[in-house]
């Protein structure tokens, strides 16, 4: 049957006397394990790579996400004190008569020397704004140069218009961006001239756009100097002689000086309008965007939160996944199990070749995971879209759950498969 | 050399007590090629285990090359077997994704033998079953027959004490069986290898030099094989 030309015979064995493997065997026993299965290997490190992914990229985005609406808040003006003229802790239609916010209100809060930018008086009303093209019934906010500064205006194109135009009642004007394209469209604005309630007004400057910003957005509106707005644009005296304004506000440099601020400014305009002699209350509301802020923190928190947790519902399931493979794949492997364990592998030997296993399977599936969850984060950032930097907290977190569920599941079922007689193992089904 | 006196074995499932083997001698020298034969439920696959060092006896003693078996724990076991035993079973038992040269190698990794040896005596192994040139197939690119070469060139490639053929050939068409057994037997006189093949076929068992029977956990009959085929 045979016609191999010679026979050859084996000599008996000299092995070293040791039992089980050496470090070295056991991890290529274990490579060659994953690499001869590529599919169930590729199935295994699935759950784990979706698991990681998902976390790495859910809570970057959800980071990234928070930190995007509290900065657009933050630009809004985070010092911002605002002064209105309205009596604090009242239900509508029980202002009864309050003496107005004026000038001279502006002026005393001026006097006191504080560490702000500003303040400055703003007067609100509304007019018919022509360009040639268009016209438009739209919101004027007379106010003065630091207005700039203390709400952080960017420009568009031109510049906000200076102290010597306040000081001169210059007839200049700078238009927020969505009313500078109603009015003009996508062509050039700057040095064109507006009529605002039929007074011509040069267009000095276009602002850059703010978002947000609450009631009437000041990208609607046009800001002309306060002076015109007094005395050429609308009628402002009150009855004594004043001049009236809607708010005055002012931004404090230092964000732990503003709760002194709030109360050096109550009690100046409060000693001004005569109210401590009487007693009453109150007859104008500070309030500020820091407590405004920090609601806002709480619901952004939340937003990372709710995140976290479909992140962490992701990294559940892929757990699972793992679970359900290396149970299943571990069921399949008890013969394996049994053949090794009857030629001779101790115990140890099966246990540490699982373990291996899953060891390499868990940091590469986490490692491919983790740079796929990066991808999305990254592309966003270096495109300008949305500024959101992968957190080493993301990384860390999805990495040890994955390498935990992969290293216990990976190795309980092996644990039971090795410590099986070599018979049953053998005749497993 | 198989030294066994007096072994019994009894298995406990649940309340009933089932005695596989009452009370075993036997005595197996080097280079015999011996069946054993028996019905299902005769114990022969329980006195195979004992054997095989893959389970320990009751009572009584077992010796193989002077090592006293029946004492030993799950770790001297496992090196026993590695050392002194090489398994063939009835469905081959190949890793499926590895080649036959890989599989060969396999048993003499729990042993400390030299990568490079390894695969110098697998190499020899195959050969010697006449599977030489097909060092790098893959169990599922091999026919029956040449997959249970590849098992039985696992099981010598290390120079065992003992060779444990249980139903070889109970997964091969008779031609495949034929050749199969005539192979185990030009090993026996060739290498002068000891082999064990437990078998229910008598026609199986005639190709061994001794054929000893079993029944109800007890030797019945042990003899010489005259007529053993050529």
């Amino acid at each position: 049957m045979s016609n191999q030309p010679q026979r050859r015979v084996l000599e008996p064995v000299s092995d070293t006397g040791r039992n089980g493997l050496d470090y070295r065997e056991l991890i290529k026993v274990s490579l060659d394990s994953l690499l001869a299965n590529r599919l169930r290997t590729f199935l295994t490190m699935l759950g784990i790579i979706i698991g990681v992914a998902s976390v790495v990229s859910l809570m970057t985005l959800g980071n990234g996400a928070s930190e995007a609406i509290t900065g657009q808040f933050s630009a809004l003006g985070t010092n911002v004190l605002t002064i209105f003229n309205s009596r604090p802790n009242r239900g509508p239609g029980q202002s009864g008569n309050i003496a107005p916010l004026t000038m001279s209100d502006y002026k005393a809060i001026e006097r006191i020397k504080l560490p702000i930018v500003g303040p400055v008086p703003q007067f609100s009303a509304n007019a018919t704004i022509a360009a040639p093209a268009a016209d438009k019934s739209a919101g004027i906010l007379g106010t003065t140069a630091d207005y700039a500064k203390v709400q952080s205006v960017t420009m568009a194109s031109g510049s906000f218009f200076t102290d010597a135009n306040v000081q001169g009642a210059s007839q200049v004007v700078v238009l927020g961006s969505s009313l500078k394209t109603y009015l003009f469209g996508s062509g050039e604005a700057i040095g064109e001239t507006v009529r605002i309630n039929s007074l011509a007004c040069r267009v000095i400057g276009v602002m850059a756009s703010k978002g947000g910003g609450g009631f009437g957005s000041v990208d609607d509106q046009a800001i002309v100097p306060i002076t015109l707005a007094h005395t050429r644009l609308f009628s402002a005296r009150t009855s004594d002689g004043n001049l009236r304004v809607t708010t005055i506000s002012l931004s404090v440099i230092k964000a732990e000086d503003i709760d002194f601020t709030q109360e050096r400014i109550q009690m100046t305009l409060r000693d001004l309008r005569k109210l401590n002699s009487d007693g009453s209350e109150d007859d104008f509301n500070i309030i500020n965007q820091a407590s405004f802020l920090s609601s806002l923190s709480t619901i952004t928190t939340l937003l990372t939160t709710f995140l976290a947790a479909i992140a962490g519902i992701s990294l559940l399931v892929g757990g699972i996944g793992i679970m359900n493979i290396m149970l299943v794949s571990v069921t399949e492997r008890t013969k394996e199990i049994g053949l090794r364990r009857a030629v001779g592998a101790q115990s140890r030997d099966i246990l540490l070749q699982f373990m291996i296993e899953a060891v390499v399977l868990s940091l590469l599936g986490g490692f491919i995971g983790v740079v796929l969850g990066s991808i999305l984060p990254i592309v966003l950032t270096v495109t300008g879209t949305f500024n959101a930097p992968v957190t080493l907290n993301s990384v860390v977190i999805s990495l040890s759950v994955s390498l935990a569920t992969g290293l216990f599941f990976g190795i309980w079922p092996a644990r039971n498969a090795a410590r099986l007689n070599p018979i049953q193992a053998l005749r497993h089904e | 050399m198989i030294t066994i006196e007096q072994m019994t074995k009894v298995y406990t499932m649940g309340e009933i007590e089932v005695h596989a083997l009452r009370g075993v001698n036997l005595t197996i020298n080097s280079g015999e090629f011996i069946a054993i034969m028996g019905p299902s439920g005769s114990g022969k696959s329980t006195l195979m285990n004992m054997i095989g060092c893959l389970d320990t006896p009751s009572s009584g003693r077992y010796a193989l090359d002077g090592i006293e078996v029946a004492s030993l724990n799950d770790n001297d076991l496992s090196a026993v077997r590695a050392r002194k035993l090489g398994f063939v079973f009835q469905q081959y038992m190949l890793l499926p994704r590895q080649s036959a040269l890989a599989n060969v190698e396999m048993p003499m990794l729990y042993r400390g033998i030299s990568a490079q040896e390894r695969a110098r005596r697998a190499q020899v192994a195959l050969e010697l079953v006449g599977m030489g040139n097909r060092l790098d197939h893959r169990p599922n690119e091999l026919s029956g027959g040449q997959q249970q070469r590849v098992a039985i060139a696992r099981a010598l490639a290390g120079s065992p004490s003992v060779i444990l053929a249980d139903e070889p050939t109970g997964a091969l068409d008779s031609t495949t069986s034929e050749e199969i057994m005539h192979m185990l037997q030009q090993l026996n006189r060739e290498q002068k290898l000891t082999i064990i093949i437990v078998t229910h076929e008598s026609d199986i068992a005639a190709y061994a030099d001794r054929i000893v029977t079993i029944r109800d956990g007890v030797v019945t009959t042990d003899r010489k094989n005259e007529v053993s085929h050529v």
